[in-house]
């Protein structure tokens, strides 16, 4: 079902999508998500399809168009790729480059950005600690400015894409305590003092790498640093939306995967001298599958009109999209592993790994209590 | 060089279950189908591409690429996908599908060519529903031009093009004089299939058809598309062909496991009657 948002470019922009990730990604899924890495290449493959830079302004090297398109190409590179840790791994700079192009200088952007969106340097965002991750203002990573340079000390985890990480984009504590005391800076890979100490194992999400990064008196320019010093707090705040819109569409997408491998396996399964579909019980799971994914669509689609058009409940919205939408994911996955019996708990089965990577939603990009948090708050309640 | 292409949408094959025909098997239903280009077309307008560029710097034109289909304006959605792969301009000659046959469509393409004035008809050999490889052929023999069918390499040389075309044991190269009606293969889109002047012969394009970036499809969006009445390039509308009958093909009937090779040949002696 075309969300209602949608025109023609975006129909295009989804065949073009798909015919990518049929070609490119499909035929290698189940080996790069065993291998936990897909090559790196395949951001270059897929920057010159026009993929990496949706969203992103023509002027750095970007297609244009808003997170509607993004949304939307992204969508069919999980339908049609079936391995949603590629496309999140080619998708890190997502995270990394807003803050960069909202609160960076006319050079930063053109030093950084362009290289990404050609798919030649991969990019990363890194915020979480081990000692902080839902508390963001509470990070500890220090950055002390010492003459034209920063010497940051301290460490990040489960950083998406970091153990490739050609530049990341990193939260660290200029100042006091709590989020009026944080900056961001970009730390580009090779930079003395910066090191990948762990490519971390996950339960899903596996052909995504996710790092942990240890930064000793590592000395950065502070010609790095993005944004006024000690203002870091609202350039990752100011990527919140997309981020939520982005991670519910994701969720869409695995869901509605989910539901199309469930509703051709229960067609052919037999059990008891008849298709499992033929089971009124069969019929009425996938009935609710797609019913929950049908109304996390519906509110994503909302939401997206109303956060282009301005309207001031974006946030609000936001979050209780990414809520409705891992909400479903988790639902749907759950029951299409059902649907799919002993088969579905098996490797190599779609389900399986959708079933896995699904887990990731209610954690990652603000926790579902902390989507909680917020709305409340928004509520004012 | 100025390449016209000729297009027709086809139900997209993906969703050939979709294909039902009217109760009276007097036509195919068409109402709900999705629709593609003909794979064919869409190699031709990509060697179309590579003819009217250097290979190293796709995005400075070289030449003019003109799309054609025959259709009603649903049919336009077809011709900016084109557009948005790097065709120039495009044409829709405005029809329904049922009132079109191989020979029409030749003959309003030639009109179409008098007008255009194109060094070079670039087409797919067939499209892939009715599969009746024609158009480009009546064509070339209404405007009296030289033809290479199935082109599976193109080269451009002063005024002409080297077509090879693959055959039984090996390939045969042609060089046919421009103005001409080329149709192509579908090994056409291949990395080193088509050299125009510019592009050097050490050049290898990204195989099959080139994506179109969503800068593309916001510019084909004020590409200029115009539509011209069929009558206007084909006073005579009547049709070559009559179709008297659709009929679906025989349903499959469910198999059997046999347990072994005795059983199997058992069957096959005698059940199937075969061996
Ligand atoms: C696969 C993966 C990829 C990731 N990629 C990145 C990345 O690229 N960059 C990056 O910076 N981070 C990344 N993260 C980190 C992610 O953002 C954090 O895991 C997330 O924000 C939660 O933080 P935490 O893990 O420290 O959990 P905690 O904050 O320790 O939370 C533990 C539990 O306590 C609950 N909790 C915490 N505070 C409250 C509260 N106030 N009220 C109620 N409940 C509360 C949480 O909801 C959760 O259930 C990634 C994580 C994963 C798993």
């Amino acid at each position: 079902m075309t969300p209602l948002h949608e025109n023609e470019e975006h129909a295009r922009l989804r065949a073009e999508a798909r015919r990518f990730a049929r070609t490119e990604i499909r035929p290698h899924a189940d080996a790069w998500e065993e291998d936990e890495e897909f090559p790196r290449e395949l951001y270059a493959r897929a920057a010159a399809a026009g993929l990496i830079g949706i969203g992103y302004p023509e002027a750095y090297g970007g297609g244009g168009g808003d997170v509607s398109h993004a949304i939307a190409a992204s969508e069919e590179m999980i339908l049609e790729g079936t391995s949603v840790g590629t496309c999140v791994g080619l998708g890190s700079h997502g995270i990394a480059l807003p803050p960069i192009l909202k609160f960076g200088t006319e050079e930063q952007k053109q030093r950084f950005v362009p290289p990404v969106l050609r798919g030649e340097k991969i990019a990363a965002l890194a915020i979480t600690e081990p000692a902080a991750g839902s508390d963001v203002a509470g990070i500890a990573t220090r950055a002390v400015r010492d003459g034209d340079h920063y010497v940051i000390d301290g460490s990040k985890t489960f950083i998406t894409s970091g153990t490739r990480a050609d530049l990341v984009t990193v939260a660290v504590r200029t100042g006091g305590a709590g989020h009026a005391g944080i900056s961001m800076i970009v730390v580009e890979r090779g930079t003395p003092g910066f090191s990948v100490t762990r490519k971390l194992a996950k339960t899903g999400w596996w052909a995504s790498d996710t790092a942990e990064l240890a930064f000793e008196s590592c000395r950065v320019p502070a010609a790095n640093l993005i944004g006024e010093e000690n203002a870091g707090f609202y350039a990752i705040m100011a990527n919140f939306v997309t981020e939520r819109l982005y991670l519910a569409s994701n969720c869409c997408a695995i869901s509605e995967l989910a539901y199309r491998e469930s509703v051709s396996w229960a067609r052919e399964r037999r059990a008891f001298g008849k298709p499992i579909a033929g089971f009124q019980v069969t019929r009425h799971k996938l009935a609710d599958m797609a019913s929950s994914i049908a109304a996390a669509r519906a509110l994503l689609s909302d939401v997206v009109v109303r956060f282009l058009g301005g309207d001031a409940s974006a946030p609000k919205l936001a979050a209780m999209a990414k809520n409705v939408a891992t909400d479903a994911c988790s639902f749907v996955c759950d029951q299409a592993v059902q649907i799919h019996g002993g088969t579905g708990y098996m490797r190599g089965t779609v389900v399986e790994r959708l079933f896995r990577d699904a887990r990731l939603y209610p954690i990652g990009g603000g926790t579902r209590e902390i989507m909680n948090e917020i709305i409340a708050k928004l509520e004012g309640y | 060089m100025k390449i016209l292409v000729p297009l027709k949408r086809v139900a997209d094959p993906d969703n050939a279950n979709k294909i039902k025909i009217a109760p009276d098997g007097a036509k195919i239903d068409t109402t709900g189908l999705e629709w593609k280009p003909n794979p064919f077309d869409e190699y031709a307008v990509e060697a179309a591409l590579r003819l009217t560029e250097n290979g190293a710097t796709p995005k400075v034109r070289g030449g003019e690429v003109v799309v054609v289909t025959f259709g009603p304006k649903e049919a336009d959605t077809t011709l900016r996908q084109m557009l948005a792969t790097g065709a120039d301009r495009a044409v829709r000659v405005d029809t329904t599908d049922d009132a079109l046959d191989g020979s029409l469509v030749a003959r309003a393409l030639k009109a179409l060519v008098e007008r255009e004035k194109p060094d070079l008809v670039l087409m797919g050999k067939q499209a892939v529903d009715g599969d009746s490889n024609q158009v480009g052929q009546i064509l070339a023999e209404l405007l009296g031009w030289p033809m290479a069918t199935f082109a599976a390499t193109l080269q451009e040389e002063a005024g002409a093009l080297l077509v090879g075309r693959e055959v039984d044991g090996g390939v045969i190269t042609l060089r046919v004089k421009l103005p001409a009606v080329v149709t192509v293969d579908l090994r056409i889109v291949a990395p080193t299939s088509v050299y125009s002047l510019a592009t050097a012969r050490t050049h290898k394009y990204a195989d099959g058809v080139r994506f179109s970036a969503l800068p593309a499809i916001m510019a084909a969006k004020k590409k200029p598309l115009i539509e011209v009445p069929l009558a206007e390039l084909s006073p005579d509308t009547s049709l070559r062909i009559a179709y008297s009958k659709f009929e679906p093909p025989p349903v499959r009937k469910a198999g059997v496991k046999v347990p072994d090779v005795a059983v199997l040949v058992d069957k096959l002696v005698n059940e199937a009657k075969v061996l």
